[in-house]
């Protein structure tokens, strides 16, 4: 009998089938991981109180969030090292984020769930996210102005919200002199010390052009020096505020409002706080710069940077998809040539992408962009200007990445429009172009978009070359901002992608950065399925379109 | 957008199509089109060339060989004041040195040979110098004079660059580091016959035989915190070994380690780290009877003694440890110079070549660690005595027997890379035997870059060998059966989703994997490997049952849904994989499977290791190669299949023999494909791997492929360097690589395309 079913083959069949489940179950395992992980960290967490005491030990307390639980069976536990009761099946853990880098040197700390001996959730207990040493958790004791106690007790909760949305309010203003203004003057100042070198260089620098620029690096300084002053006094009224709060040790702790971003009671906070709490959060992650070697805090200049980066990259790529892509189908005659172009554009899409980083950086950056700076930019010498990696030639690397993407997938758009078409327009007087131009193109319009989208989410997604040719940890200034000339191609800039990269594996503190890398990844994630579900929508209408015309 | 555009255009074209002008701009225009596009068109292959040439290019110094041109020649200045004991030459190759037997410094143009300055060293009355040695060349020109009193003169020659009159002026200085008062090397007042040297930053050891003795002294410069005072602790000894017969003796850098060499080839090592008791280590003769050591010389780092002998040999000694733990000295090779004796080394300061002298007038250019000959030319036909090369090596100076110094430019760049050197084993200094190792920089000058490729192409191809062994299976399969089996409906869902794994950026993956599945697959090791076996039992069993299913439930379900049936039953295996491994484990094998491999088989575990990273990988080839093979299987002509199910044969059997074998070249080229992409695969190898150039075939270890090596490495090395230029030729092999197997697989289904249309 089972030698009969294994003969009718039905049995690899099923084995098939299961193959298909699996990678089913692979895909969805994976999204399911990013999103389930990447959604959580935003919630607000319940702050856990421990009595714990480990054997021959004193009793301690021990406050902070239960991120993680292990399980590990008596056995294995034993043979790394555990003493184990004989009553004993398994070894629960619980990892804490205790938070207070600043007074016990780490974050986490695994604890044994049986040497706990109470557990609770007092509603008093804060968390504190700080602009430096992470999250502070205990509790509230006092509100301090000038060094003078203004609140303790019941009181003192209420006292610190106002105080800390005042001292945000100022932070924010002194963010905005220092980024904008400042910014911009100095950016004033180093666009005139290049005029002057400018001009040294060639020999044009006579009296009235030193005068002419003295005059405005005066106008300049003079600027600064009254910011200055406002900064002083902003920054006087920033440090006068602090509030005293209790570690779980039972030490008291003076922490400066200046240095406080968010306080909050996740304990005391109702089903609706929490949401709204989320929602601060998200908006704060898409919109914030990171704190903190970029394990806190938003993502914004990565994000920026990924969608400018992209940007110009599709203003790059498209019209020499497109252009190929016609070529190959409209021109060319099929034969050796187009065979060559065929394998040509196959390698294009199989090279390793580390590659096309390599070459950015060989071709693009040291030869292109090094004869730039000698040709138009001597005065900055030696400061590479466009020498080094920057946006532009990240752009024009990825754009010469996802080439084959466009190309393969506007000549399918190309394949589908019926020849009637253009054998109407071509008896109707046309020429080739305006044929193509006019009719052809047009048509093909949705499958050019939908290579586009489909670079536009590999190029997203890209990592690899952009390590090479232009992308940082943490990038100063955006590439795009209100200084002339506005757009700055010699920029470095951020990446979603290399971001995660730089987080999860560069960054000092790991294990507190983990949550945000998570965040990240969904978002990442979700922007390159959704760009890449578009994209399927468009060809599946598009076939649906010429399916009709065909018929 | 263009919609609208172009209505408005196409009418404007209409009307304004009468004009003969503007009937010629339209044809003009579409000349001018298809030229453009042409361009266009033809620029695709263009930029692959491109990208070919220019990994060529920048990878192809490497391989060229060295050039030396004699630019002028001239004689010995100062010829009178004494002959030559070492000649010198500075960084800029403007100023060089001469140093005289008659204790005489004369500083000249290297170009020209013209005497710049001529000063003589301090000696005192009634003494002479007997000997004379130099301490490294990097050690900031260094030299000391032994003094027929027991006495000795340490002198550095050192190089002033200023700027007057934005001009540069190179000013040649001579300082007396340990005092301008000779120092008593030998208490008795006995000459010292034999001397050597080496000036640190705060020790100095001095070695002289006189006498019959050998005597050491090491003075320590002991700075105190507060005054600038600095006192010297001096701390002499005299060595216990036979004097008579040593001709060089030279101390290396850390000042630990003291060589004396004999003319019959008696090479002894001392261990000097205990200044006051020095040890004999190892002592053995290094050559064969009748020979002669002629040089002796350190090459740069002082790990390595580079012998010439009267043979014409160069050998090359380094200190290794054996298996019982000991020192002893080893040639790691053997450099045939020349048929003559060699007449003198010249190390080049800030790599691991090293110049050679013939007595017959030859000067050869060699490279240790890829021995390789750069240049060889006849510099004159009289014997050469002295050569100095300078510290960048582009410029040599050789003074010859007919009182000439010839001046020859050097043109060397990359004499570190051979294919030898490159691809195979390379006995590495200090190192017990030849090995494959990439570690490519190090914070010194002196260190001895090892540029082995190989252990990176082992890495990339075990990682592309455990992610195909992942992916090919499933992705073949479900090919397999999404396209044969499945029904319509339910592939229409299930082919992009698995493409849609294939658009998740490799850094998420990456990610996952380095911090998700490998702290998950070191904890539940025995899970995994039970899931691997489970799996299968499960569906197989699922699909025993399935047969004894009532007939009506049965019928009521159509075929190829059995894909939606069977996941439940996969997580359910999975499950109980995973809950009956913890039992087995602690049953089998004493709780940890890890613990287990490692004592039993002696296995080790790395958390980041080769089977993390085939399970990622192979989770991001599957699409590849799942997409491409689906395509083949898909497109088989219908009336093939039909066919066959005619005759009789069952649905598995048609599989079998007519579509797999009419779609087997798609597959070969899905294959291919997904290979290419493995191999070429940066972030997830990157961060799902320890990075540790390691060749060890265990799936527990890690490794690093070329691709993660260059994103590793190439933001910090310097343009145009050697360590630049064999990252490109990474970059170069993986492109070549991807190339052929990308070439192979799309000539192979353009081939397929035409055999379809023609069935």
């Amino acid at each position: 009998m089972i030698r009969l079913w294994f003969k009718s083959g039905t049995p690899w069949i099923w084995l098939n089938a299961a193959a298909v489940s699996l990678s089913l179950i692979m895909v969805v395992g994976v999204l399911g991981l990013v999103i389930g992980r990447g959604v959580g960290h935003f919630w607000p967490h319940q702050v856990s109180q421990f009595s714990y005491q480990e054997p021959d030990k004193q009793p301690q307390i021990i406050i902070g969030e239960k991120v993680d639980t292990s399980i590990t069976p008596a056995a294995m536990a034993k043979s790394t090292g555990y003493i184990m009761a004989d009553n004993e099946d398994t070894l629960v853990q619980y990892l804490i984020k205790t938070g207070n880098r600043d007074v016990t040197g780490t974050d986490f700390r695994w604890i044994q769930e049986r040497n706990v001996k109470a557990h609770s959730e007092p509603s008093d207990m804060i968390v504190i996210e700080r602009r430096e040493w992470g999250n502070f958790y205990g509790q509230l004791l006092e509100v301090k102005e000038k060094g003078t106690t203004i609140a303790t007790g019941a009181q003192a909760w209420p006292v610190l919200q106002t105080k800390i949305a005042e001292t945000l309010a100022i932070f924010k203003e002194i963010t905005h002199i220092e980024k904008k203004e400042v910014g911009a003057i100095n950016y004033g100042l180093e666009r005139l010390r290049l005029k002057q070198r400018k001009l040294e260089l060639k020999n044009a620098l006579d009296d009235t052009a030193k005068q002419g620029i003295a005059i405005e690096k005066a106008a300049f300084e003079a600027e600064y020096k009254q910011y200055q002053v406002k900064l002083t006094g902003l920054y006087q009224k920033l440090r006068s505020d602090s509030m005293v709060a209790k570690t779980e040790s039972g030490s008291e702790l003076v922490i400066p409002l200046a240095k406080v971003v968010r306080v909050f009671q996740p304990n005391a906070m109702s089903f609706l706080d929490k949401i709204l709490h989320y929602g601060n959060k998200v908006v704060e992650f898409l919109t914030d710069d990171p704190r903190e070697a970029n394990t806190e805090g938003g993502i914004f200049p990565a994000i920026f940077g990924t969608v400018m980066m992209v940007m110009m990259m599709s203003v790059i790529v498209t019209p020499f998809g497109v252009i190929a892509a016609v070529y190959l189908r409209e021109y060319a005659k099929q034969g050796f040539i187009t065979r060559l172009i065929r394998i040509a554009v196959n390698n294009l899409a199989g090279v390793p992408s580390v590659v096309y980083g390599v070459f950015g950086l060989g071709f693009f950056v040291y030869i292109l962009g090094g004869n730039i700076d000698q040709l138009f930019f001597p005065e900055s010498a030696p400061a590479p200007v466009f020498g080094t990696p920057g946006l532009l030639w990240a752009s024009i690397t990825l754009a010469l990445l996802t080439l084959p993407v466009v190309i393969v997938s506007t000549e399918e758009g190309l394949a589908r429009i019926p020849s009637s078409i253009r054998e109407g327009s071509l008896a109707l007087g046309a020429t080739k172009l305006e044929t193509l131009w006019l009719t052809v193109l047009p048509m093909a319009s949705p499958a050019m978009m939908t290579g586009l989208i489909l670079a536009v989410a590999r190029a997203a997604g890209e990592v690899a070359p952009l390590m090479l040719v232009g992308v940082v940890k943490l990038a100063p200034t955006l590439p795009l901002d209100g200084n002339f000339p506005f757009l700055h191609l010699d920029r470095k800039f951020m990446h979603l992608g290399f971001h995660i990269y730089d987080v999860g594996f560069q960054s000092p503190n790991v294990e507190a950065a983990r949550p945000l890398v998570y965040a990240t990844a969904l978002l990442l994630v979700l922007v390159i399925i959704g760009l890449n579900l578009a994209a399927i929508v468009i060809r599946n209408n598009l076939r649906e379109k010429y399916r009709a015309l065909e018929g | 957008m263009s919609e609208i555009n172009s209505q408005t255009k196409y009418s404007s074209a209409i009307t304004k199509s009468s004009g003969s002008a503007h009937e010629r701009w339209r044809l003009i225009k579409d000349v001018i089109a298809r030229y453009g596009v042409v361009i266009g068109g033809l620029g695709v292959i263009v930029a692959i060339a491109l990208i070919f040439f220019y990994l060529l290019y920048v990878v192809y110094p490497l391989f060229i060989s060295a050039t030396a041109e004699s630019v002028n020649q001239y004689e010995v200045p100062e010829a009178n004041l004494g002959k030559t004991v070492l000649l010198g030459v500075e960084e800029q190759n403007e100023v060089a040195v001469r140093f005289t037997d008659a204790g005489q410094v004369i500083f000249f143009e290297v170009a020209t040979g013209k005497n710049i300055l001529t000063q003589s060293i301090k000696i005192p009355e009634g003494s002479h110098i007997v000997s004379f040695a130099q301490g490294s060349p990097n050690n900031e020109g260094a030299v000391i004079y032994g003094l027929s009193d027991g006495k000795a003169v340490i002198v550095k020659h050192q190089y002033k660059v200023t700027y007057p009159n934005n001009i540069k002026k190179i000013t040649p200085v001579l300082s007396y580091p340990m005092g301008e008062e000779p120092l008593l090397v030998d208490v008795s007042g006995a000459a010292l016959e034999k001397i050597a040297v080496k000036i640190g930053e705060d020790a100095s050891t001095i070695v002289a035989r006189s006498a019959g003795q050998i005597r050491l002294a090491y003075f320590e410069k002991e700075k105190s915190l507060f005054a600038d005072e600095v006192a010297v602790t001096r701390t002499d000894s005299v060595l216990d070994y036979s004097a008579a017969e040593v001709t060089d003796i030279l101390i290396d850098k850390d000042e630990r380690n003291l060589y004396f060499l004999s003319n019959t080839g008696q090479l002894a090592l001392f261990d000097i780290v205990d200044k006051s008791s020095p040890k004999l280590v190892n002592e053995q003769n290094i050559l064969e009877s009748g020979l002669k050591i002629t040089s002796a010389v350190f090459l740069n780092g002082d790990l390595s003694l580079m012998i010439g002998d009267s043979s014409g040999l160069v050998s090359q000694w380094s200190k290794v440890r054996d298996k019982q733990n000991r020192f002893s000295m080893q040639k790691i090779r053997v450099f045939k110079v020349s048929d003559k004796a060699v007449v003198a080394i010249n190390p080049e300061q800030r790599r691991k070549g090293f110049v050679t002298l013939d007595a017959d007038g030859m000067m050869g250019i060699y490279h240790s660690t890829s021995e390789r000959e750069m240049i060889k030319e006849r510099i004159g036909h009289a014997l050469p005595l002295s050569a100095a090369i300078s510290p960048r090596a582009n410029a040599l100076l050789v003074q010859s027997d007919d009182n000439l110094i010839s001046y020859w430019k050097v043109d060397n760049e990359h004499p570190e890379v051979s294919l030898r050197s490159l691809w195979q084993e390379v006995w590495y200094e200090s190192y017990p035997k030849p090995d494959y190792i990439w570690q490519s920089s190090s914070a010194n000058s002196d260190f001895e870059p090892k540029y082995s490729l190989t252990p990176l192409v082992f890495g990339t191809l075990k990682a592309a060998f455990y992610a195909m062994l992942m992916a090919m299976p499933l992705a073949l399969m479900g090919a397999i059966y999404t396209a044969y089996f499945m029904t319509p409906k339910m592939r229409q869902y299930v082919k992009p989703s698995i493409e849609l794994m294939g658009a998740l950026p490799t850094v998420i993956l990456g990610f996952l994997a380095g911090l998700w599945l490998a702290p998950f697959i070191e904890e539940h090791l025995a899970g995994l490997f039970a899931l691997f076996m489970i799996i299968p039992l499960g569906v197989m069993l699922f699909a025993y049952a399935w047969q004894y299913l009532p007939k009506d439930l049965k019928e009521s379900i159509p075929d190829g849904w059995e894909a939606a049936f069977l996941i439940p039953v996969i997580l359910l295996s999975a499950w109980f994989a995973f809950s009956v491994s913890v039992p087995l484990e602690g049953l089998l094998f004493h709780g940890s499977l890890r613990e287990w491999f490692k004592s039993e088989w002696g296995i080790g575990y790395d958390q980041r290791n080769a089977l993390v990273v085939g399970i990622a990988m192979g989770f991001a080839v599957i699409p590849t190669i799942f997409s491409i093979a689906e395509d083949a299987i898909f497109s088989v002509p219908k009336h093939l299949t039909v066919g066959s199910l005619a005759l009789g044969a069952t649905p598995w059997q048609t599989m079998i023999k007519v579509v797999l074998l009419t779609a087997s070249p798609g597959i070969f080229s899905a294959v291919m494909i997904g290979l290419g992409r493995a191999v070429g695969e940066t972030m997830i190898v990157l961060m799902a791997t320890g990075n540790t150039p390691v060749m060890d075939l265990s799936v527990f270890q890690g490794l690093r492929t070329l691709a993660a090596n260059i994103a590793v490495e190439m933001p910090e090395s310097e343009v145009d360097s050697t360590h630049y230029r064999v990252l490109f030729l990474a970059a170069l092999v993986l492109f070549v690589f991807t190339f052929v197997f990308n070439t192979l697989a799309e000539v192979i289904r353009q081939r397929l395309r035409e055999k379809y249309s023609s069935l």
